[in-house]
């Protein structure tokens, strides 16, 4: 893919991960402050509270959106750090391939966690 | 030039470049915090990953990992993963924003006092990370003081 594309996603990711990062973060860790506010769940991190999140297929599906976006926002970004150093053809290659399937591995995992925790 | 191609500059000054490569800038200090900030909240993510699927082994397993995260250092990596977020959250508007040509200005005559882009992004920096700094706070009373 051309260099120019893979920035645009990149910036696209950010987006997508700026709203739902966004509302994970407020629901997370604004939780006194959203709660006052009529918004959110009280105590997030208790079990009664993540068993709502497993079983809304909002989360469900706006995790797994999360994760891909978030996957490549952060690999695209450590790529071009990596790639300022100077690397070499081949080494560049390397990061290429490792990070795509470093990624893949990742999102499938994460992926299978959100739909399980949906579905069991 | 070699053979009618444009050979990429050599980066000579590697990571070191990042901290110090002449007069930085407000701007160019953001840049850096963004990218070292993008690489923890890297890192914290991956391993959130893993941390987050304990909730498909069911409820002890949630909660024993709960209990072990809930020691004061891991609240206080937390804080400062949220710090990070904040930050590169509102940095990163900024940045799409000007990407987009909205920090910029339009072209005009250089007629003196020179008006810069600058200018216009400066403001726009101190605008977000205002706004980062409020995130910030109310994160810290929601971490430290209401109770987590």
């Amino acid at each position: 893919m051309r260099e120019p594309t893979l920035w645009i996603f990149h910036i696209l990711a950010g987006i997508i991960i700026l709203i739902f990062l966004g509302i994970h973060m407020g629901i997370m860790h604004l939780d006194t402050i959203l709660t006052s506010l009529g918004v959110g769940y009280k105590n997030p991190l208790n079990w009664s509270s993540v068993l709502i999140r497993n079983k809304a297929l909002f989360f469900t599906i706006t995790y797994i959106l999360l994760l891909g976006a978030a996957l490549y926002h952060g690999f695209y970004g450590l790529r071009n750090i990596l790639f300022e150093l100077s690397l070499g053809k081949s080494a560049q290659k390397a990061v290429n391939w490792l990070l795509f399937f470093v990624g893949l591995f990742l999102f499938i995992y994460g992926g299978y966690a959100a739909i399980a925790a949906y579905v069991i | 030039m070699a053979n009618g191609t444009i050979s990429k500059p050599e980066n000579r000054l590697g990571i070191v470049g990042w901290f110090y490569a002449g007069s930085f800038s407000f701007e160019r200090y953001a840049y850096i915090l963004h990218r070292i900030t993008g690489l923890g909240i890297l890192l914290y993510f991956l391993l959130h990953i893993f941390g987050s699927s304990a909730r498909i082994s069911g409820q002890s397993s949630w909660e024993s990992l709960m209990h072990f995260l809930g020691k004061p250092i891991f609240v206080a990596g937390e804080y400062l993963v949220f710090i990070a977020f904040c930050f590169h959250a509102m940095n990163g508007i900024r940045l799409i924003l000007g990407e987009l040509g909205f920090s910029i200005g339009k072209p005009g005559r250089p007629v003196y006092p020179y008006r810069i882009s600058l200018n216009r992004q400066r403001p726009l920096l101190v605008v977000f990370m205002i706004i980062a700094v409020i995130f910030i706070l109310l994160g810290g009373y929601d971490f430290f003081i209401a109770g987590h």
